[in-house]
């Protein structure tokens, strides 16, 4: 009699991973075979899928992000999975100092807190307005077509200039007194990469473990908030979405020097006001969401999670979303993902532990009946 | 895409030395305070939390090029899931040598079992875990946890316990059973049935536990005292390999009749056993086929 236990698992995987390419390659065998799906292409036309893996990834590599896309299938956990997986193989060689948001390249800045603010709304790319009719001309594009509308467009921009900056809607608030000044601007920021979340855990880390959390995950415990399981009832001052400059010390000079630039969305929330706990005047407090790539339901889900983790902070959680632990132990993709797929290995010996308790106290029950 | 940052080539083990150096530490605090779940920035691997991510940092960490490595998943070397470990160790650690037979390892990756051969002073065993923390069934705040640990306080672990006696007249947890260690800390042992449980008290070897997800390590150290949480008129017991006469079921493949037995249904609908852990079983089979040989 042969060892009945999961024999041939080298075979196996070997023949799962190729019956997966299988899947990827298939259409090589159709008459009008397509293109492989080029890095460019979806670096370009699936960008938003990009940013989210980017983001989720928690690591600023747009190219790798689409690689790991292409080689997932499209299945955006698997591919931020990949991409934390390659970083864990990178050392940590710098560190930059906190970034000014206010230096930010802007493509798009609104506020639903004011018609207009210094500097102007600019709705920039969104689909926010957007009928979501199904665009059926899209079902057979040429490249002629692409080339035309990218040009007309170009052509039709007036060329206005832009500032190179524009001024943030809280500062505003702040120097009219309506939001307490920056105070901690110095404290380090934790580094969830370097250390582990032993709670209670300082505000940084919260926002860190938030801006590479799964943007699902984030939504549905912020909507939970929203819905009537907390109140934290948000107007959003404002959601600017643009290229960050990241500086980093010149290795010789330590002169602080602009060593590239990232795509980031930045959301800062406005909730009702507060007693001071001094006896100083009430304010409003405020919420910070900020990510990775062109995210917005993301940035906005976090900056209400800000808001709603920093009054369970002060006041005990009074709701899920309040609860640290509760909303930053369970909003990681890869970490919820890998575990819900881990029941699908085998728990044999468990579960004849199990069989043995159960048989065992039915036995126990019979006797006593 | 320039060559180098498409080549495969990975640090040994992996990870980079930072990380790995840092896992190292955080193994010999653990081994300092026996039972005590050391915190650690675990690292995302290329395989699935839940899959061993936290015994697989431990190893990385650990081996060396002199290392010989076992790695098993349910008793077996064979598993898809021990295959697919022990392939990577193998890819991103060159020069290491892997083997299934638990003698001659030198170090030992596990996933719900602990090999029925007792381990010897020369070997380390890394259990993977799921749930580092056995006062969760009764406490979800990890906040909390952590002071009811620090004062020795499983109070509320042992009602769990009394009540099972008084609902069912028998404790009802089947494996992951909540183990004593060094006379404080309380530990979840990883998955392991409860027939593995009393090989983690005086062991010879030391044990290692990783929780990759939870990102926590600890340790039952080399000769530590390991005792499951009972009650002296109800104590601990392990699995019952006992048939309806009472007799004690042998393997159907060796015929070991001390062993862990994973049950079978064959396809005629008949209940089979066979020894959960392969390399025993295999030995046992050997050591038969040469009895055999001999002339009487």
């Amino acid at each position: 009699m042969g060892y009945v236990a999961i024999k041939g698992g080298g075979r196996a995987i070997a023949g799962a991973a190729a019956a997966t390419e299988f899947l990827r390659t298939e259409e090589g065998l159709s008459d009008t075979p397509a293109e492989p799906l080029g890095i460019h292409a979806i670096l370009h036309q699936l960008r938003y899928l990009v940013d989210r893996v980017v983001s989720e990834g928690g690591v600023y590599h747009p190219q790798f992000a689409a690689l790991a896309i292409k080689q997932s299938l499209g299945d955006t956990l698997e591919a931020a999975f990949a991409l934390r997986a390659w970083r864990s193989t990178r050392p940590r060689l710098s560190t930059t100092p906190p970034l000014d948001t206010s230096r930010m390249r802007l493509i798009r800045r609104i506020s639903s807190a004011f018609k207009d603010i210094p500097g102007g709304q600019m709705l920039g790319p969104t689909p926010d307005y957007a009928l979501r009719l199904l665009r059926m001309e899209l079902m057979d594009e040429s490249p002629a077509a692409f080339r035309a509308f990218a040009r007309r467009w170009l052509e039709s921009c007036p060329e206005t200039q832009l500032p190179d900056s524009f001024p943030k809607v809280l500062d505003a608030l702040r120097a009219e007194g309506l939001l307490p000044p920056v105070t901690s601007r110095t404290q380090a920021a934790f580094d969830i990469t370097r250390e582990p979340l032993v709670f209670p855990v300082p505000r940084s880390a919260q926002l860190a473990t938030m801006a590479r959390a799964e943007t699902g995950s984030l939504l549905a415990i912020a909507y939970s908030n929203m819905r009537g399981y907390g109140d934290v009832h948000p107007t959003i001052a404002e959601l600017r979405v643009g290229y960050l400059p990241v500086m980093l010390p010149h290795p010789i000079t330590n002169e602080l020097t602009e060593v590239g630039e990232v795509l980031i969305t930045e959301c800062e929330v406005v909730a009702m006001y507060e007693a001071s706990d001094t006896g100083g005047k009430p304010m409003f407090t405020m919420g910070y969401g900020a990510c990775f790539g062109h995210n917005e339901v993301k940035a906005i889900s976090m900056a209400i999670l800000d808001r709603a983790l920093q009054k369970g902070m002060k006041d005990g959680p009074g709701n899920p979303s309040e609860d640290p632990e509760f909303v930053l132990l369970h909003v990681d993709g890869v970490d919820s993902m890998g575990f819900a797929s881990h029941y699908k290995m085998p728990h044999y010996v468990t579960f004849q532990s199990d069989l043995d308790r159960l048989r065992t106290t039915q036995q126990k029950q019979g006797e006593r009946a | 895409m320039n060559a180098v940052s498409r080549s495969n080539a990975y640090n040994f083990g992996f990870l980079d030395e930072y990380a790995k150096k840092e896992v190292r530490r955080a193994i010999l605090k653990a081994i300092a305070i026996p039972g005590y779940q050391v915190p650690y920035a675990s690292r995302e691997m290329p395989m699935g939390r839940g899959f061993g991510t936290g015994g697989l940092q431990l190893t990385l960490s650990l081996i060396g090029p002199n290392d010989v490595l076992k790695v098993i998943d349910q008793g077996s070397d064979d598993s898809v899931n021990a295959v697919n470990l022990r392939r990577f160790i193998e890819m991103t650690c060159p020069g290491v040598s892997t083997t299934t037979k638990t003698a001659e390892c030198t170090l030992i990756q596990s996933r719900h079992r602990i090999p029925e051969r007792p381990l010897t002073s020369k070997q380390i065993i890394v259990l993977q875990v799921p749930y580092p923390d056995p006062l969760v069934v009764v406490e979800p705040s990890e906040d909390k946890r952590k002071t009811m640990h620090g004062e020795a306080d499983y109070s509320r672990l042992l009602v769990k316990l009394y009540e099972d006696i008084v609902k069912f007249d028998e404790i009802t947890i089947s494996h992951r059973y909540p183990t004593r260690i060094n006379d404080h800390y309380v530990i979840d042992p990883s998955p392991i049935p409860r027939w593995d449980v009393p090989k983690l008290h005086a062991s010879a070897a030391l044990i290692l536990f990783g929780a990759g997800r939870e990102k926590k390590i600890y340790a039952v150290p080399p000769h530590t005292k390991a005792e499951p949480l009972a009650f002296s008129d109800v104590p601990f017991r392990v699995e019952d390999f006992r048939d309806e006469q009472g007799r004690r079921r042998a393997c159907a493949r060796c015929g070991c009749t001390d062993s862990f037995l994973d049950e079978f249904v064959t396809d005629s609908g008949i209940k089979t056993y066979q020894c959960s852990d392969s390399d025993w079983c295999n030995e046992k089979m050997a050591l038969a086929r040469q009895t055999e040989g001999k002339p009487a």
